[in-house]
Parts: C-alpha cells; sequence; structure tokens
C-alpha cells in the first residue's frame, strides 16, 4: 500500500533532542529498503501560495490555506504492506519527535 | 447485504427480544419444546462458535460486514433447521459449513478473483472432514480479530462498539443504547470503523516482539472500559460477562501475559459483588454494608489462584490485589487497610494517575486515620487533575465525617451529588448526607 506521510511540526515536542534519530539514517534504510519512494523537503510557510478559481476567476494570494500550528513541511511518499508498517516506519523518523506525522493512505478505487 | 431484521440476538444476549427471531420459530414445524431446546443449543454452540468463524471468514475475505453477514445467516438458518432436523452431532462444523457455503454463493455472484474462492474452497475442505480445524490456527484468528478491534488507529469508542459487535456478536441496536447514540448514528460508526480497517490497511494479525508489548495495554484497556460499562451501576450488565468471557479467553490464547491474567481476577473480583451491591429498590450498597455471604465466592477463588502466580505485577495486579483484600476480608473491620495502602504506593508508581491519588488518600484514611487521609487528598487535588471529578467531594466527605465535623460531611455529600450524572450513585450520596 501507498501512504503519503506528511511531516509536520507541533507545538509540544519530545523534551530530549539527544534521543532523537538522525534523519540521513532514517533516508538512507528506507530507501535501501524499498519502503521510500520519494520526499523532500519544502520551504517555510510564508513561501507559500494559495490558488482558487471561483466563478470562472482566478484568485491567488499569500500563504497557506489555513493558519495552523501544525504545519506541513515535508513529505515522504512510502509503500509499506500495511499500516503497522507505516507507523514503524514513521515512529523512527526524527520529526515524529520533535514534531509529528500523519500517514495519509492512497484511496483505492479498485475496491 | 446489511438487514438489521436479520440480525439474530444470541439468546444468552437478550433472551427472545428479537421479534423477527422468535417469529421465524413459532412459524416452524417441532414442539415448543423441541424448539426451546434447539434455540437453547445454538445459543450454547455460538457463544465460542461466532467469533471463530467471523475471525476465519474475516482472514479468508477481508470483508467484515460480509463475514458478519454470513456468520449471522448461519445461526439463522440453525434457528430455523434445528427444532426440525435435531441438532447436528458436531453443531459447531455445522454453523461454520453453512456460513462459507453462504459465503461462496456471495463471492461466486460478486465474481471476485479466483484466489479468494480457492481459499474459502481449502476451509471447505477442513470444515468438511467434521473434525475442529487445528486449534493452534483458530485461535490465531480470534486473536487476530481482538488485536485489529482494539487497533490504536481506531476511535477509542469504535474500538469498543467493534469489539462487541464483531466478537460478541451483540446487536447494534444494545451497543447504541449503551453509548447513548441511536442505532442508525452506532450502525454509521461501525461502518466507518471497518471502511478505516480496510482503507488505511490496519493488518489483522497478532503484533510480535516490542509491537506486541506496546499493543497489549490498549486491547486490555477496551475489555476493562468493557467491563465497566457493564459493571457501572446505570451500565449495561451483559457487556461485563461479554469482557470477562473475552478476558478468559485472552488469558487462555496468551497465557504467558501476566497483565491480561490480572485484568481477568481484577474484573472477576469486583463482579463477584454483583448480587450484594444493591438493595431491594435498586439502591447503591456502599463495600462496608454490604452482605459479604452474597459475594460471588468461587469467582475470588479463581481470581485469588490467578493473583497468585504474578510475578510483575502491572497496574491491573495492584488494582487486582487491592480488590483482593477487600474480597477475602470476612468483614470490612478486619479488612487489612495497611496492606491496601502498601498497594496503592505501588500503584501510584506504575500509573500515577489523579483517580489513583484520590483512592491512595482513601486508603491511608483508613489505615492510618482521616487527618492522613486529608493530608493526602490535598496533595492529589494539588495538580487540578481531579478539578470537577465529583468523588473527590465525596471522599472528603467521609475523612470529614470521621474526624467527626457531621454539618459539613453532608455539605460535601450534598455537593457530591449534585455533580454525579448517574441516578443510583446520586441516591447512595444523598442517603449518605442523611446519615451524617
Amino acid at each position: 500500500m501507498k501512504y503519503m506521510m506528511l511531516v509536520c511540526t507541533d507545538p509540544e515536542p519530545d523534551p530530549e533532542p539527544s534521543n532523537h534519530p538522525d534523519v540521513e539514517v532514517w533516508v538512507a534504510e528506507n530507501d535501501a529498503a524499498g519502503r521510500r519512494l520519494q520526499g523532500a523537503q519544502l520551504a517555510p510557510a510564508s513561501a507559500a501560495t494559495t490558488v482558487r478559481v471561483r466563478n470562472g476567476q482566478l484568485l491567488v494570494s499569500d500563504g497557506p490555506f489555513a493558519e495552523v500550528k501544525e504545519m506541513i513541511v515535508g513529505f515522504d511518499l512510502l509503500e509499506c504492506t500495511d499500516l503497522d508498517e507505516a507507523i514503524e516506519v514513521a515512529r523512527a523518523h526524527p520529526m515524529a519527535w520533535a514534531g509529528r506525522i500523519e500517514l495519509r493512505p492512497f484511496a483505492d478505487f479498485e475496491q | 447485504m446489511t438487514d438489521p431484521a436479520a440480525e439474530i440476538a444470541l439468546p444468552r444476549m437478550t433472551t427472545d427480544a428479537d421479534g423477527a427471531t422468535a417469529k421465524r420459530r413459532a412459524d416452524n414445524g417441532g414442539t415448543a419444546a423441541g424448539r426451546a431446546a434447539a434455540a437453547q443449543a445454538v445459543a450454547a454452540t455460538a457463544v465460542e462458535a461466532y467469533p471463530r468463524i467471523v475471525a476465519a471468514l474475516i482472514r479468508i475475505t477481508g470483508d467484515w460486514t460480509l463475514a458478519e453477514d454470513c456468520t449471522q445467516e448461519a445461526l439463522a438458518r440453525a434457528l430455523d433447521r434445528w427444532p426440525v432436523d435435531g441438532v447436528p452431532t458436531n453443531p459447531a462444523g455445522w454453523l461454520m459449513a453453512v456460513a462459507r457455503n453462504r459465503l461462496l454463493d456471495v463471492l461466486r455472484r460478486a465474481s471476485v478473483e479466483r484466489r479468494k474462492l480457492r481459499d474459502v474452497a481449502v476451509l471447505a475442505l477442513t470444515a468438511a472432514t467434521a473434525e475442529p480445524v487445528p486449534d493452534e490456527e483458530v485461535v490465531d484468528d480470534r486473536l487476530r480479530l481482538i488485536f485489529t478491534c482494539c487497533h490504536p488507529a481506531l476511535a477509542p469508542q469504535a474500538r469498543i462498539a467493534l469489539t462487541l459487535r464483531t466478537i460478541c456478536a451483540v446487536p447494534t441496536a444494545d451497543i447504541a443504547r449503551a453509548f447513548l447514540v441511536s442505532e442508525s448514528t452506532m450502525t454509521r460508526r461501525l461502518t466507518r470503523a471497518k471502511a478505516k480497517i480496510a482503507d488505511a490497511g490496519i493488518p489483522y494479525r497478532v503484533p510480535r516482539g516490542r509491537a506486541l508489548t506496546e499493543r497489549l495495554p490498549g486491547v486490555l484497556g477496551v475489555l476493562y472500559l468493557l467491563f465497566t460499562q457493564g459493571y457501572d451501576a446505570d451500565g449495561e450488565p451483559a457487556f461485563a460477562e461479554e469482557a470477562i468471557r473475552l478476558a478468559r479467553l485472552l488469558v487462555r490464547l496468551m497465557p504467558e501475559q501476566q497483565e491480561a491474567r490480572a485484568l481477568l481476577a481484577l474484573c472477576l473480583l469486583q463482579h463477584s459483588r454483583r448480587a450484594a451491591r444493591r438493595d431491594l429498590d435498586g439502591n447503591l450498597i456502599p463495600l462496608d454494608r454490604q452482605d459479604r455471604t452474597r459475594w460471588d465466592h468461587a469467582a475470588i477463588v479463581e481470581a485469588d489462584r490467578l493473583l497468585a502466580g504474578l510475578t510483575q505485577p502491572g497496574p491491573y495486579a495492584w488494582q487486582a490485589r487491592i480488590a483482593a483484600c477487600h474480597a477475602t476480608a470476612s468483614s470490612a473491620e478486619v479488612t487489612d487497610w495497611r496492606r491496601i495502602v502498601d498497594c496503592y504506593d505501588h500503584l501510584a508508581q506504575v500509573q500515577p494517575t489523579p483517580v489513583v491519588a484520590l483512592n491512595r488518600a482513601v486508603a491511608y484514611g483508613y489505615a492510618y486515620g482521616p487527618a492522613a487521609g486529608l493530608a493526602l487528598l490535598a496533595e492529589a487535588r494539588a495538580g487540578g487533575g481531579l478539578d470537577g471529578y465529583p468523588l473527590t467531594l465525596a471522599v472528603e466527605a467521609d475523612l470529614v465525617a470521621r474526624q467527626g465535623d457531621r454539618e459539613r460531611a453532608a455539605a460535601l455529600f450534598r455537593a457530591a451529588a449534585d455533580r454525579v450524572h448517574g441516578a443510583a450513585e446520586r441516591r447512595a450520596l444523598l442517603e449518605r448526607a442523611r446519615r451524617g
């Protein structure tokens, strides 16, 4: 199954940064195992642009579409057998400690 | 596929409450006594067989609703056929065969891929031998079902509802009533939970190693919530029995898990008081005034035996040991409060919650006098975690009463009564306020 792993900030991170895992190790391990198909860090929300079309009119505005404390700062696309494996991958990412991670399965239209 | 009217209430849960079932039986041949005997045989078989069949069909198809529907239909068929044909020699095998045939019918019509059909055929062959499937494999299926129903990626209430519906075959209407929602709301919740299992890829598997250690407390938590949902004064009593049955199953399937054994002991000990804790008007009777001869002493002995073997006590073990101190005291006066205090000291370390701190204050109050209790109560309140918890006032009231200030105690009992939700609890507190 494919999971979009949304990497987010969190106002209440784990208090002991020295325990947090290393992101390079995480990427290397999951790339080698074929569990990480791709991923990237995103520029800060201040660089975001929102695009809408209403009544045929283009509306472009500055900033992210919603002001939230948990901002998406990156993503990784995972290929895992099931949710438990995806959870194991996510827990080993440093941002599970310093922020939070949301796992979103790809919609399956063949069901 | 899901027809609520076709949902069979196991007679153990709601005796003859299902109108459809009763009608179907009345239309049938056979004597009334024969029908009653057959219905009893169906119920007795279903207790063990239902979760086994549902669990096996889910493993094969991955379709929860289909698995439940086919199993329910097998039970309905049994209620129809057994009064006429007699109870088969292998009732569980009969139910499995009928459920599997029904599943094959549906799958053939839906023309699903051959692989699934082949798997079902394998199951069919196994069932046709009329021997129960090798125990290990089936046991694993039920355990899989429990762990999937209690997966942390499901909403907490959905875990309890799904466990009740899928493993215990409790009718959706009964679950809805216990959660104070309409049947259609509960149906939607169950549907959403099953959809999440499929969409999010929640596995149908018992976790191993570290994952098992991490997940087991969640499973035990669901079972204990289920128990308290049944044991609460205004709760659904049958849920407590279901929780005990599931805890027994877990102990049998995972004998090496000490906290599972401790949870079973804790439920048995609390449940042992069920016949003694209400008066004829349904009012709650406090522990110290209950008729202890009416406690279920066989359950207490069983719990004691479970606790005797524990070498690594966790939160449930300490709670159960505390409950055992009460259960084995021949009267309230001879209760070993110092031993209870010792257990609470341990419990407060492994489970430092505000409610544990509150109960610890009560224990100290009985072991070392009301002043000691009030001192610990002040400590427990300091964090603010007990703000708005009505029993805090009741505890303070009791300690103040034993210090001799009856007027203040009565006022505190009345204040506590204003804040509790259950009618039976409110009456009990107002009664205390009157007695002083």
